[in-house]
């Protein structure tokens, strides 16, 4: 993305940023594609795109939860804690079968939801002290159910893990399903308008008489309902259920997914594509500095300059 | 004249309002009573809990827990106290757990170099990502929240690249005059225990007694009317960052002299109990009203409840965790409760 800017900025700099926070993430997407296929041994296997696409399906998940709280001008920290609950949950309930397991854990992931919106909307709390609360409480749960990891032997739980269709692992198809779900929601339904409204500005929506509270607390339930599904799908990835570390530091993931994909952190607007294209362009950062043998120590930081480098580029739109 | 014109059609309109919600005359001492609360509730609440504790378990008002609570809560504290600042500007600052692991670490390394590397080391390096916080902030303008993110990502990466990947832990030599400030007791208390007084005196004195600390409150009161009023804008921000870094470092190289090592796993999820901490203690996360005392009593609380959770022992220490959790919900319903209704008299 660095290189992008350098090159173009003899042009109109507005138009440069404007372009940048549009398409800036697809063009690291495949700037990194283009580097990692001419310097990365083996890069072009099937089996390592699958590789990629399993690991960062999860990611993508919790990140399309993420955007639609994102522009409601929110923020959702207790994802993380949401899928380790979902891990325990799991372990706890995988002895009456896959679906009434399934089931307890939408329930639960349902509850913590209601508490955030409701805490949002109903009381007025700011969105990242309410969801700071769910995910110190939310994850005190999860150890509390399931205080160490646990094994899971199910063969349904391992088949939703590392089964496919036609190659294409159901990880992937689910992330899929979801993002194109989540992107009708915010582009053709009404409840999507209404969301951007209430993100644009709150006041004004409620002016308008839109059920600003009644939509809060869908997008927070429904946020928690994607973390719940990540946190099973890992789980049945991992065939283990490990809520002591399922999740950590997944909030931020996912925030920097939403933002690098160009939705900016003051509501109103959602990109889903852009989204899901910035969960793959970290992934891939990660992925490359790894197969180069750089320590993690190296991926933190570069993230970190990442998401620097996003924000900024799109800090012209909040002031506009 | 003009001014008390227009500010007369508002007032009896106010006074409508505080007669529709409370009694005329009450109204008052009501919101003195919110005020009162919104101060001192989490003071209360902390003496209520330990006089309950010390009834309920003879192991818990004896000296040696008092003493060691008292230091384990110090290093939290002075994160805390720079996370006040931070706040009361209207912002937040999530780099603080790890710059508080990163200052461990770097006056582990250092001292092998000599006190004077150990002690200055932390302080440069933590106060350094500190300003570079407060520029994205003030200057760049970007949310705090998001930059003190990648500041916490940045400065875990740069403790563990410094540790080859957290795999090598440096040690801190016995009798070296760190080792004695992190562990040594001076009239029965840790010195980290005086250490941390100290600076809660002077954050005090500095939030309420200079133009500094007066530019905080104006800042997190309402940004533009202070730019409008003359108030350094920028640089009170970049300073309070800066602040926050140098003490979360400070916090961590003590944490460090008391371990006799640069743990490298320390620090996580710090920034939560330190937010956690200053909110229970009656800062508004919207800025502009907050007290360091009451930072303090929240750290204490935290632990006091800790210690309880701890002494019942059929209680695992994940309850810990779900009791920060819903002790942090029912505050700040409180507070944002006590708040509207002192907006609304």
């Amino acid at each position: 993305m660095a290189e992008a800017t350098l090159k173009t900025v003899p042009l109109d700099k507005a138009r440069v940023m404007q372009w940048l926070q549009t398409y800036g993430v697809y063009a690291g997407v495949a700037l990194l594609l283009v580097v990692n296929i001419a310097i990365t041994p083996h890069f072009l296997s099937a089996e390592n795109f699958r590789t990629q696409a399993v690991q960062v399906a999860p990611v993508i998940i919790v990140a399309l939860g993420m955007a639609l709280v994102i522009g409601t001008e929110g923020v959702d920290l207790s994802v993380g804690a949401v899928m380790a609950l979902a891990a325990s949950v799991t372990a706890l309930y995988l002895g009456y079968g896959l679906l009434p397991a399934l089931l307890v854990v939408a329930v639960f992931a349902a509850v913590v939801g209601l508490a955030n919106g409701a805490l949002v909307a109903f009381v007025g709390v700011q969105p990242i002290v309410a969801t700071l609360a769910l995910m110190v409480g939310g994850r005190g749960v999860a150890l509390v159910l399931l205080p160490q990891l646990e094994d899971l032997r199910n063969p349904s739980l391992a088949s939703l893990g590392s089964g496919d269709v036609l190659g294409i692992p159901y990880l992937i198809l689910i992330a899929t399903v979801l993002a194109l779900l989540v992107a009708f929601v915010v582009r053709r339904t009404t409840f999507g308008r209404q969301l951007l409204a209430i993100g644009d500005s709150r006041p004004a929506a409620e002016l308008a008489g839109l059920p600003v509270r009644r939509v809060l607390i869908l997008v927070y339930v429904g946020c928690a309902l994607l973390a719940a599904v990540a946190g099973v799908l890992a789980t049945a990835r991992l065939q283990a259920s490990d809520p002591t570390s399922l999740g950590n530091l997944m909030e931020l993931s996912a925030i920097t997914a939403v933002v690098v994909g160009g939705t900016p952190l003051t509501g109103g607007r959602v990109n889903i594509a852009g989204t899901v294209a910035g969960a793959v362009l970290i992934q891939l950062l990660t992925a490359t500095l790894i197969k180069h043998d750089l320590p993690p120590s190296w991926t933190q930081i570069a993230q970190a300059i990442v998401i620097v480098a996003a924000v900024y580029a799109a800090r012209g739109r909040g002031k506009r | 004249m003009t001014a008390t014109k227009t500010d007369a059609p508002v007032a009896p309109a106010g006074d409508g309002k505080q007669a529709a919600a409370t009694e005329p005359v009450g109204s008052a001492r009501s919101e003195r009573l919110s005020a009162l609360v919104q101060q001192h509730g989490a003071l209360a609440v902390l003496v209520v809990v330990s006089l309950v504790a010390s009834f309920s378990f003879d192991s818990f008002a004896t000296g040696d827990n008092v003493g060691n609570m008292a230091t384990s809560s110090a290093f939290l504290a002075i994160v805390a106290l720079g996370m006040t600042f931070v706040i009361i500007t209207g912002g937040i600052d999530l780099s603080v757990g790890s710059l508080f692991a990163l200052g461990g670490v770097l006056a582990a390394w250092g001292s092998r170099h000599g006190t004077l590397v150990a002690l200055l080391l932390p302080l440069v390096v933590c106060g350094a990502i500190g300003v570079v916080n407060g520029l994205l902030v003030a200057r760049s303008r970007l949310a705090p929240f998001i930059v003190t993110l990648a500041a916490m990502l940045g400065a875990r990466g740069l403790m563990l690249a410094l540790t080859d990947e957290g795999a090598n832990t440096y040690l801190i030599g016995k009798g070296s005059f760190l080792a004695e400030l992190g562990q040594g007791t001076t009239l029965g208390l840790g010195n980290p225990v005086w250490i941390t007084l100290a600076l809660f005196v002077a954050g005090a004195v500095v939030l309420r007694r200079t133009r500094f600390g007066q530019h905080v409150y104006a800042v997190g009161g309402n940004e533009d009317a202070a730019a409008l009023m003359g108030a350094p804008v920028a640089r009170t921000k970049i300073l309070v960052y800066t602040l926050s870094g140098v003490l979360a470092g400070l916090a961590g190289a003590l944490n460090a002299a008391w371990l006799a090592s640069g743990v490298t796993i320390l620090g996580n999820g710090m920034e939560l109990d330190a937010i956690a901490a200053v909110v229970i203690g009656g800062t508004l996360l919207t800025g502009g009203l907050g007290y360091v005392s009451g930072s303090l009593v929240g750290v204490l609380l935290l632990r006091v409840i800790q210690n309880v959770i701890n002494q019942v022992g059929s209680l695992d220490s994940s309850y810990q965790q779900v009791v920060s959790g819903a002790f942090l919900a029912l505050v700040v319903i409180a507070q944002t409760w006590l708040g509207r209704r002192r907006q609304l008299l």
